[in-house]
């Protein structure tokens, strides 16, 4: 393999090199002439099957390759058209949903997608035995966690319901309005009964259906080849239901986990669309080529948690004091790119807005800080700030620092330590202030709230409010989408006045891309339907 | 030579068997575990993962369980994070980039790093010399990652040269010039220093005094001897550049072995830490042998 790797690369590159002047056309032109998008993805996906990942940049290949019951809008946020589904259609409570599939939705080896094939599909995630990670997210589903944590072995208990080939209901735990926006996610994406059982029981970990030459789906692309820390490439799907429509030819994923060398690869022609783009390359496209940046919100958000368990945090005015000495404004002019200061802790949307209960007021948080028994910040103890190594923690972590200091004349460290290190220390409550964030798995504000319910494996700040919990069940058992609004409303106004953690900036998503990428518009969860982007070569005159 | 190497042989088993064993524990006493991730992974997943994985057990029982499908069963292992995929799947991927890579850059360094040592030596102390010596000192000094993007910025205006990836046939150009010139820069000093110590020996001067051209005392009587400490390095630095290079790799986008070396660490692949651990000490422990050999050849007194 080796010996003729080597001949290859060789003959051919001297050839090449001589014919330097012949080559005009980079990548991207190339690309787009054939009809096929580059995109870097920071990283190979964990895997190819959709009950099997867990992350954004895996979010990306599975939006090529699968297609759930609804699919995500080009540029609207909180519309859903169809997808598999022909029909969704609630009960008046939002907590019975008819499903019609669409006859004509087949599978890349040409057969049908039935009710089967969902039905087999949640219930293989929610298989004890093949522990998928976001299994969660199936939740809603009426009896879906007793099932999911070994309590029954009964799927007929979960309240999914087969009523033909091409129509099901599923029965949720509770009124759901926003359950299009759920049905979004890839976990809810069906999987080839017939292929996955070919090759493994229904909870077999690292079953093989999804490997190259196994994998089959029922997105507008279909796999075409996977080479490790290379590529992922996919080509159109000739049975995909809608294939017609369909602009690009092709999507090659690229996995370049170095943002600066990403940069370098796009500015080379390399690449149409990146993954990211850290603040440096930011500023230097700002004056080089403003017209291929974009910084567009995102739903995320920067938090600093507190150790509410610990002394002084434990108290709330310390937590607030501390919280209103930070100026977010200033973090996101000097050290955040496009980012914005928060009021509120979930990120504004159309329909949702936060309380604005969130500030930077420096005199009111002294006056806090001496109430709670530290006046100019005399007798407070020296708290350590955890930070993750990633990105710019460590400067936001010095910033913070500064501000308390100049602010409440409190002096805090820095605690930097690598990635898993980092996780361990804040889930195990080993810190005292702990920067950190969360990005929503769904546009609505629960997948921002529920977090902080006592037991959430996601809090990791100590906090437990029954008042809030109260709020939340509440809110679960509202169908009506303005009152369910205004008791999650209430909610939050209960988390940020206790404050267990200070949301400090929402997020942006900083990228670049090329001029030829057309249909490519902002959305919150960045998840950009493919089958409406299309590659037009630039005029060059 | 048959008893050195069956001796070299069994000192090599020793050592990866050492090697295996201290990474075993040592990767076990790092905070974290592969399942670590920013979003919490439920207590029920968890146990589960970990019955699968035989996480569940004491550590001497998985250190046992480890050794006994190395040895009997030829298993690395699975990866955590990448689902369904076995750690010697990564190596027999990855391995074939960074040896074509290495190999490239190596030769690079050869044919750079020894004419620039020995012409170096034979004009000592003139501004060739010097010349030679500051471009060694330049390349120890200026660490891979400032060479590597500046290479790539640089070749931003050539448009037949990307600036990363490993799709083109001129792909390996900058990775290889980056990885080759750092070593050609140690191989330069040591070739030099060791042509010195040659040239200064008696029998050069005899053979000067007998009127044998300087080309043939270089070729004939210095080289063999002035390359021992080339050669020397030429071995180990070798098995560290076909086994891939972290920066390189990131720097150029190269999908070889030398980035699974960080990332194993940061992802608490627990396996592939030990696998990669195990497959890097095979190759300095074979290079070390090659080294040897190499030696007694060229110097006929360890003979």
């Amino acid at each position: 393999m080796l010996s003729a790797e080597m001949f290859r690369l060789l003959t051919i590159s001297a050839l090449c090199l001589c014919m330097v002047s012949c080559q005009k056309e980079s990548q991207v032109d190339q690309a787009t002439r054939e009809g096929i998008l580059i995109m870097g993805n920071s990283s190979d996906p964990k895997s190819l099957d959709p009950q099997v990942v867990t992350g954004v940049l895996d979010s990306n290949v599975m939006r090529a390759l699968f297609e759930g019951l609804v699919q995500f809008h080009p540029s609207e946020d909180l519309t859903a058209p169809p997808g598999s589904a022909l029909e969704l259609t609630p009960d008046e409570t939002y907590t019975v949903w008819s499903v019609k599939l669409r006859p004509d939705a087949k599978w890349s080896d040409g057969q049908p997608v039935t009710s089967e094939d969902y039905a087999f599909a949640y219930e293989r995630i929610l298989t004890p035995d093949l522990a998928a990670k976001y299994a969660e997210m199936l939740y809603f589903v009426e009896g879906a966690e007793a099932f999911n944590k070994g309590e029954t072995k009964d799927f007929s208990t979960v309240g999914i319901q087969i009523i033909d080939k091409e129509n099901f209901k599923i029965k949720l735990r509770g009124p759901t309005p926003y359950f299009k926006e759920v049905l979004k996610h890839y976990t809810w994406n069906p999987v080839p009964k017939h292929v996955v059982l070919k090759h493994g029981k229904i909870g077999m970990i690292g079953n093989p259906w999804s490997k190259v030459e196994n994998h089959v789906s029922n997105g507008p692309f279909m796999l075409k080849s996977f080479r490790r820390n290379d590529h992922i490439e996919v080509e159109r799907n000739p049975y995909y239901w809608d294939a017609k429509n369909v602009s690009l030819k092709g999507i090659r994923f690229i996995p370049v986990s170095n943002p600066f060398t990403e940069a370098r690869m796009f500015r080379d022609g390399q690449m149409h669309v990146t993954y990211s783009a850290p603040k440096e390359v930011v500023d230097m496209m700002k004056k080089e080529n403003p017209e291929v940046l974009r910084q567009e919100p995102y739903f995320g958000t920067d938090i600093l948690r507190f150790n509410n368990k610990r002394k002084p945090m434990n108290d709330v005015r310390v937590r607030r004091a501390l919280s209103m000495a930070l100026d977010r404004a200033a973090l996101c002019d000097n050290i955040y790119s496009g980012y914005k200061p928060t009021y509120g802790l979930t990120p504004p949307t159309d329909g949702y807005q936060p309380p604005r209960l969130v500030k930077f007021d420096p005199e009111e948080a002294r006056k806090l800080l001496a109430d709670a028994g530290f006046p100019d910040g005399k007798g407070f103890p020296r708290l350590k700030m955890l930070v993750s190594s990633r990105e710019a923690a460590a400067t936001i972590g010095a910033a913070t620092q500064a501000m308390f200091r100049d602010h409440l004349g409190v002096e805090i460290e820095i605690e930097n330590k690598e990635w898993t290190a980092y996780l361990v220390a804040m889930q195990s409550l080993d810190f005292d202030l702990c920067s950190g964030g969360w990005i929503g798995d769904y546009i609505d504000p629960l997948t921002f709230l529920e977090m902080w319910t006592p037991g959430n494996g996601n809090n990791n700040t100590g906090w437990e409010s029954q008042e809030f919990l109260n709020q939340i069940n509440l809110a679960l058992q509202v169908s009506d989408p303005t009152e369910r609004y205004a008791l999650l409303r209430k909610a939050e106004e209960i988390l940020l006045n206790d404050a267990p953690m200070a949301p400090v900036a929402w997020r942006s998503k900083n990228y670049l891309i090329h001029p030829s990428v057309k249909g490519w518009d902002p959305v919150l969860l960045d998840c950009h339907p493919y089958t409406n982007v299309s590659l037009v070569q630039p005029n060059k005159d | 030579m048959f008893k050195l190497l069956i001796s070299r042989f069994f000192q090599g088993l020793l050592t990866l068997f050492v090697l295996i064993t201290i990474t075993f524990f040592l990767v076990r006493a790092m905070p974290g575990s592969p399942y670590t991730s920013e979003k919490a992974i439920p207590k029920h997943i968890l146990d589960e993962m970990n019955a699968y994985t035989g996480f569940d057990k004491p550590v001497h029982v998985q250190y046992g369980r480890y050794l006994k499908n190395l040895i009997i069963h030829q298993d690395l292992g699975i990866m955590f994070k990448k689902d369904g995929v076995k750690v010697y799947e990564i190596i027999r991927d990855s391995f074939p980039v960074s040896l074509a890579l290495g190999m490239a850059s190596m030769v690079i360094a050869m044919m750079v790093g020894i004419p620039t040592g020995v012409i170096a030596a034979v004009k000592k102390n003139t501004p060739t010399d010097f010349a030679c010596l500051s471009f060694a000192m330049l390349g120890i000094c200026l660490p891979s990652f400032v060479i590597g993007p500046s290479l790539a910025v640089g070749s931003l205006q050539i448009q037949a040269i990307n600036v990363a990836g490993w799709s083109s046939p001129t792909d390996w150009i900058l990775p290889a010039v980056t990885l080759g010139m750092i070593n050609a820069a140690y191989l330069a000093r040591l070739s030099r220093g060791g042509m010195l110590d040659v040239l200064s020996q008696d029998y050069i001067r005899t053979a000067k005094a007998k009127g044998v051209p300087e080309y043939k005392i270089i070729i004939r009587h210095t080289l063999r001897g002035g390359l021992i400490p080339a050669v020397a390095f030429v071995s180990p630095a070798f098995a560290g550049m076909i086994s891939g290079s972290f920066v390189i790799e990131t720097i150029f986008q190269v999908p070889g072995m030398g980035q699974h070396f960080v990332n194993a660490v940061t992802d608490r692949e627990f396996f592939l830490i030990q696998g990669l651990v195990l497959f890097y000490g095979f190759l300095i422990v074979g290079a070390n042998l090659l080294a040897d050999l190499a030696q007694i050849a060229l110097n006929p007194r360890l003979r």
